[in-house]
């Protein structure tokens, strides 16, 4: 059997492992009567039903035609490794070493997913950027945000 | 009169200083997002809703509000100047209005964009001040199993009207619906899917969603893209008034977009996007004069019918949001969460229980509107130079935003894990082709679902066929039905496609 429709093809395919994981998950919770629905009754029911989608889904995409097949093109692996990378490590370091430290390291690494990377242009960027953030969010609207290093504010 | 009472007390509300600023501040910043590409009013509604905690709850809704209907502004600037759209709305603006700007009229352009978005705005907020309050009171007349099927209904309009594959689009809101399952069960006090993990007991922030998919997922798909050339017809714009010949052509598409985008606002899944690819398919319909311009070519009714649409669309898809707590679009969802944040329970008591809360909302849209044409008429060469700034200073900023506002959110770096999560979930989405908007729609309105099916199902001693019996639930249900049936026909699915194709 060829698959004509590749982006629905797994796209149906996520549909049924996730909504088959989630009606296994609520088999562990009460299922209750109708009368008295427990805390499993909703999800079982919502779980089965998108498995039943991405089912059809999955008949679609062998049986309808698609012009080009669909294909789901390359990923975009290293933009997303870099900033989501980035991001990860702003949760790491923001309360350990505060936004002086994490936010600059954030810019910077991110910075490295565009095409062009200038080193000047991206350290005007973090100073303009840190500073801007300190001045809105931690001056302007008094969030609580840890500014420095615990190791310098002890 | 009750409506001029009302409309008096949110006046009232909506004319303090600091109500005024907020609303302004909006304005501004939609004005912005909607001028730069890549950044829409989802993305930065859920970006700024963790600092809307040191706020009130009506300054804090003011501003949000004033960033979507800023943002559909500053979105036709960019889709008349750059032929880019800088809001999904403007994608038909671009069609007409660049071919103007080629031409040498740019300024006549933006006015009759301005100036509709304007008149549309301003009628807009009367519709809303008088349509809200009938509404509220059918609402006090529902039960539960009137609200899940009213929910029911909402998210399959959310779908039938966006583009795409319906099936997909309605696996998408059970996945929202299942993603709002993670949370601590309201009825019994059992933690459902935490895996031990504390934080997942409250559920997952939907901001954390909303700033993954939205905001990450964005990013990383637009730096995958070759970046695009741009010609900016920045030096063309003089001469900003139109003629009388404009004016006489603009009014009646003014008139159509407006009366069209207002009902479509109102419907499930409609809102500023939908009114505006109506509105220009009308005005391709409609005669004018013997000899204009014709469509695709520089005509003036095609840039002025969608921009008022799509202004009035933004505005009056708040009425279900504010009568009924449902939210209509993820912009309304984000509304929702916002109305939440405050400790406000979205639903038909907000009128009377937060009467300069809602009031004042719907007074500060006409002041914002105001405020917009001044902002963006007059000074429309600050916008043109903000398009000069790359995407590569701009992304790192977008960034750095919203990993402080995850942080903030609880003060614990959990969310933010989360939204790099749902990064990787919205990259995936995009590939897949899978519309994320409908996801977050379901998780929104996933809690609130449940809690009405087992109350309706607890009150009928589990008789399903309550939703059947009581008669405008099973109206509710017919018509989502009936929607569904509707738009698989293939008639009307051929048609469907082929509006969407148009951009």
């Amino acid at each position: 059997m060829k698959i004509k429709s590749q982006k629905d093809f797994w796209s149906g395919i996520m549909f049924i492992v996730v909504g088959l994981g989630f009606a296994w998950g609520a088999t562990n919770y009460s299922m209750g009567s109708s009368a008295r629905p427990g805390p499993g009754y909703f999800p079982l029911g919502l779980g089965f039903l998108l498995a039943f989608l991405g089912a059809l889904v999955v008949f679609q995409s062998l049986t309808i035609d698609t012009r080009d097949g669909d294909p789901i093109g390359p990923w975009p692996f290293k933009q997303a490794v870099i900033i989501l990378g980035a991001v990860a490590l702003f949760g790491l370091t923001i309360p350990r070493l505060g936004m002086a430290v994490a936010l600059p390291l954030l810019i910077g690494i991110s910075s490295l997913a565009s095409g062009e990377f200038h080193w000047k242009e991206v350290l005007v960027n973090v100073v303009v950027l840190t500073v801007g953030c300190w001045l809105i969010f931690i001056k302007g609207l008094g969030l609580t945000i840890p500014l420095w290093p615990t190791f310098i504010t002890g | 009169m009750d409506l001029f009472n009302n409309l008096a007390i949110g006046f009232g509300a909506a004319f303090t200083l600091q109500n005024l600023l907020y609303a302004f501040g909006g304005a501004v910043l939609g004005t912005l997002i909607g001028v730069l590409p890549g950044l829409g009013p989802v993305a930065t509604i859920a970006m700024l809703l963790p600092s809307i905690y040191a706020l009130d709850a009506t300054p804090a809704l003011i501003m949000l509000a004033g960033i979507y209907y800023g943002s559909q502004y500053g979105g036709s600037t960019t889709a008349i100047l750059i032929n880019v759209p800088g809001e999904s709305a403007s994608v038909v603006t671009a069609i007409d209005g660049y071919q103007m700007a080629r031409k040498g009229r740019a300024g006549a352009a933006l006015a009759a964009a301005g100036l509709g978005s304007f008149f549309a705005g301003s009628v807009a907020t009367m519709v809303v001040a008088a349509f809200a309050p009938p509404l509220t009171e059918l609402a006090f007349k529902f039960g539960p199993a009137e609200y899940f099927s009213l929910m029911v209904v909402g998210l399959i309009g959310a779908v039938v009207l966006a583009s795409g594959s319906l099936v997909k689009a309605i696996a998408m809101i059970l996945l929202g619906l299942l993603l709002g399952q993670i949370n601590t069960d309201v009825i019994s006090g059992v933690p459902r899917y935490s895996f031990d993990v504390p934080e997942l007991t409250d559920g997952i922030g939907f901001v954390a969603i909303a700033m993954g998919i939205f905001g990450f997922g964005e990013i990383i798909a637009n730096l995958g893209r070759p970046a695009e050339h741009r010609e900016v017809f920045t030096k063309d714009v003089r001469g900003l008034w139109p003629t009388r010949q404009d004016f006489k052509d603009m009014a009646p598409a003014v008139l159509r977009g407006t009366t069209l985008g207002s009902i479509l606002g109102v419907l499930p899944g409609g809102g500023a996007l939908l009114a505006s690819f109506a509105a220009y398919t009308l005005e391709k319909k409609s005669k004018g004069r013997p000899d204009e311009v014709p469509f695709g070519q520089g005509n003036i009714r095609g840039v002025a019918g969608p921009e008022s649409a799509n202004n009035a669309g933004a505005q009056t898809s708040f009425i279900p949001m504010l009568t009924l707590g449902i939210p209509p679009n993820a912009v309304m969802a984000l509304m929702v969460g916002a109305m939440t944040i405050k400790g406000i329970q979205p639903g038909p008591q907000v009128m009377t229980s937060n009467p300069e809360l809602f009031w004042g909302l719907i007074a500060s849209m006409w002041v914002g509107n105001l405020m917009l044409i001044v902002l963006n008429l007059p000074l429309i060469g600050i916008w043109i130079k903000l398009l000069t700034v790359p995407y590569r200073f701009l992304f790192p900023a977008i960034l750095a935003f919203c990993c402080i506002g995850l942080y903030t959110l609880n003060n614990n770096n959990f969310d933010v894990y989360m939204a790099v999560l749902f990064g990787l979930v919205g990259l995936a989405f995009y590939k897949l082709g899978c519309e994320p908007a409908p996801l977050l729609l379901g998780f929104i309105l996933g809690p609130m679902m449940e809690e009405n099916l087992r109350r309706a199902l607890l009150l009928s001693r589990g008789d399903w066929t309550t939703f059947l019996t009581r008669p405008l639930s099973a109206a509710l249900l017919i018509a989502a039905v009936l929607m569904i049936v509707v738009v698989s026909l293939p008639s009307i699915k051929a048609k469907r496609e082929e509006a969407f194709q148009e951009d």
